[in-house]
């Protein structure tokens, strides 16, 4: 993608520009307001820059996003909410229910398919959350911030799940405040910091020390 | 001279032309017949009434090409031009009763007019509510847009649904407030006034323009800061 | 085009389910409709005005004041639901979500005109019989033309202070036309007169449906997108 977003009156994005291929996994580190959601909104084709372009190859379809809302329907059953999603995405009639099924044995769901979202716990409303996102095998993961509100245990059955997924030729973005929770999963590390790219460079052999660190050091002055 | 002061200077001239008419109309122009001295009030009804239909047309078409070219001087001339096409309503509203009762012996009457400029008064309050209800300035405009487009798509059923309703429902009054011909010099008299008209209107949306202008611009200097 | 009706079709469905799932909305709409009608009828005097002559009003103003109702929750539960954005980074193209909101609001009203009328025509006595078919079907044209305007409104209104307050108001003037019109119709069917007599209506009413459906279609994606 290019270009920049602006918005009005704030300038959310400014002047990014990248390519990604199938295979790599792009951390984007940066505080909040840095303009980290807009990028990943650019992406998923939700705004229009106001210069420049996103391409996606696949289009919408190929996207799973995975954010701070569930985009989950509080009245419908875990499994109702699938199906329908899954429709949404064009996956066949036919392959529905077992791609459903599939799904949410792999986020140890399944027994609670019929029950109403809204009656599930956060972890396992999250979990659901998730499958909503991977039930037509987007080949594109967008994640905002997908670790906020994880205990340790559910993050580290994350983290596990997302270095599953990005092995099978998936692009992943991970856009996260945190410099200690996407590092290791990244080939791609970018520090973003008001709407601008201050580091974009593949992770190298770096530990996520010391990207954390380089992360303190670009951003440490002059704060967000 | 800033924009401001032009739409200020002109809508004075406007107002200052607006009393000549006037003069005309009172001391040059003919009493009409039946309706007498209250009949007077017409020169300003009417061409109100003309122009907050004209400005709902303008709040349409600047909609449309908005939604295309997202420049905010079209939103903002479109917010302007239905602010004076609510005083103009507003004007239409108030000098019609202010005729009838004399001529009719009611302060309100469903002629074509009348009604079909309440339903546009309608249609702008709810346009201004709209405006007044979002904060942020580019939500505003698309929300704005949509609504003046579908407004001014409107027009054409409200004068249908009058019109209908009228040829069905004939009024018992006898004289037609909106008489088709008038002899030369009440003619002339009109034009003027609405000449006079076209004035104010383009006075009003100069200054309230310029306000809308004058309001965005801390906001956009503090987009390249 | 098969693909388009079905995700449209997909996503009255789910509306449709939550709404019934949830009942809220629909028990408020029939609620309402039949206390309006209750409160018609202790408002009027059955010596000075027979009922004949108010009927179609009420009928009227009853059904619209439910459909209003109604059309408020299309958007409002995405929005509760924090679902909108889900569905507009999906494949769905606008035109399916709006013309699946105008789907499932359009049975949600008619199913509060299907028991609107039948208490109508109890609370009033009015003779319907003969002419059920042509009043459901006038009750249709104009149903459809304000739920359309309605829906692309409930969709303008989301993010602005005072929703629902906001969106009857700018809804009001868009429904006068096909209020009109389908009074002066269902006027002119109780009264026994021929359908003809209203051909005009008719005519206001089928080209004010089309005008706006097309519109509210076309300016959907302007709504929603950003």
């Amino acid at each position: 993608m290019e270009g920049g977003a602006g918005g009005g009156r704030v300038v959310a994005l400014d002047d990014v520009t990248f390519t990604l291929q199938a295979g790599q996994t792009l951390a984007v580190f940066g505080p909040n307001g840095a303009g980290k959601t807009t990028l990943l909104k650019v992406l998923a084709g939700l705004i229009r820059p106001d210069a420049g372009r996103a391409t996606v190859a696949g289009g919408r379809g190929a996207i799973g996003w995975i954010g701070h809302q569930s985009h989950l329907y509080a009245h419908l059953t875990v499994r109702e909410n699938l199906l329908f999603w899954a429709a949404l995405y064009h996956v066949p009639a036919a392959s529905r229910a077992h791609r459903a099924a599939e799904v949410m044995q792999r986020l140890g769901i399944a027994e609670h398919a019929r029950r109403p979202v809204r009656a599930l716990s956060r972890g396992l409303a999250q979990r659901a959350a998730i499958a909503r996102a991977l039930i037509h095998e987007p080949r594109v993961l967008l994640l905002d911030e997908p670790f906020t509100g994880l205990d340790l245990a559910a993050a580290a059955e994350f983290r596990a799940l997302l270095s599953q997924l990005r092995g099978a030729g998936r692009v992943v973005v991970l856009a996260t405040h945190n410099v200690g929770e996407g590092a290791e999963l990244a080939t791609d590390v970018a520090f973003q910091r008001r709407g601008r790219f201050v580091h974009f460079a593949p992770r190298g052999g770096r530990a996520p020390a010391e990207i954390a660190e380089q992360y303190r050091r670009a951003l440490g002055d002059a704060g967000a | 001279m800033s924009l401001a002061r032009k739409g200020r200077l002109i809508t004075l001239i406007g107002l200052g032309l607006l009393a000549l008419v006037y003069v005309r109309a009172l001391a040059f122009t003919p009493v009409e017949r039946l309706q007498g001295p209250a009949q007077k009030i017409y020169y300003l009804h009417v061409p109100a009434a003309i122009w907050a239909e004209t400005a709902m047309f303008l709040v349409g078409l600047a909609g449309i090409f908005y939604l295309f070219l997202k420049d905010p001087r079209l939103d903002r001339f479109g917010a302007a031009s239905a602010e004076a096409g609510t005083v103009f309503a507003g004007v239409v509203l108030t000098t019609g009763p202010i005729w009838g009762k004399p001529i009719w012996g009611t302060w309100w009457t469903w002629d074509a007019r009348l009604t079909s400029t309440l339903f546009l008064f309608f249609l702008y309050i709810g346009y201004l509510l709209l405006r007044g209800a979002v904060d942020d300035a580019a939500l505003r405009a698309r929300y704005a847009a949509v609504l003046g487009i579908c407004g001014m798509c409107l027009v054409p059923f409200i004068h249908l649904s009058v019109y209908l309703f009228r040829t069905l429902h004939p009024q018992p009054i006898v004289l037609k407030p909106s008489a088709p011909s008038l002899p030369g010099s009440m003619l002339v008299t009109l034009l003027l006034s609405f000449g006079v008209f076209t004035l104010l209107y383009v006075g009003f949306v100069m200054q309230r323009y310029a306000l809308a202008l004058a309001q965005a611009q801390p906001d956009e200097r503090s987009a390249h800061a | 085009m098969r693909d388009w009706l079905s995700q449209a079709w997909t996503v009255a469905r789910k509306d449709l389910l939550l709404e019934f799932r949830t009942r809220t909305g629909i028990v408020s709409a029939l609620v309402f409709t039949a206390l309006v009608l209750t409160v018609f009828n202790f408002g009027r005097d059955p010596t000075a005005v027979p009922t004949i002559d108010l009927a179609p009003t009420i009928l009227w103003v009853t059904f619209t004041f439910a459909a209003m109702l109604a059309m408020n929750r299309a958007f409002q539960l995405e929005l509760e639901n924090d679902a909108l954005e889900g569905l507009l980074a999906s494949p769905l193209s606008r035109t399916s979500l709006y013309w699946g909101k105008l789907l499932a609001n359009l049975v949600f009203v008619a199913l509060v005109e299907a028991v609107g009328l039948p208490l109508f025509v109890l609370f009033f006595d009015v003779p319907v019989a003969a002419v059920l078919l042509p009043l459901v079907g006038v009750i249709a044209l104009a149903t459809l033309g304000f739920v359309a305007v309605g829906t692309l409104f409930g969709a303008l209104v989301i993010r602005t202070r005072f929703a629902e307050l906001l969106l009857v108001v700018i809804l009001l003037p868009f429904l006068i036309p096909p209020l009109i019109g389908a009074v002066q119709v269902t006027a002119r069917l109780l009264g026994g007169r021929p359908l003809s007599e209203a051909g005009g209506w008719l005519r206001l009413l089928a080209a004010y449906d089309i005008a706006f459906v097309t519109l509210a279609t076309l300016l959907f994606p302007f709504t929603v997108d950003e």
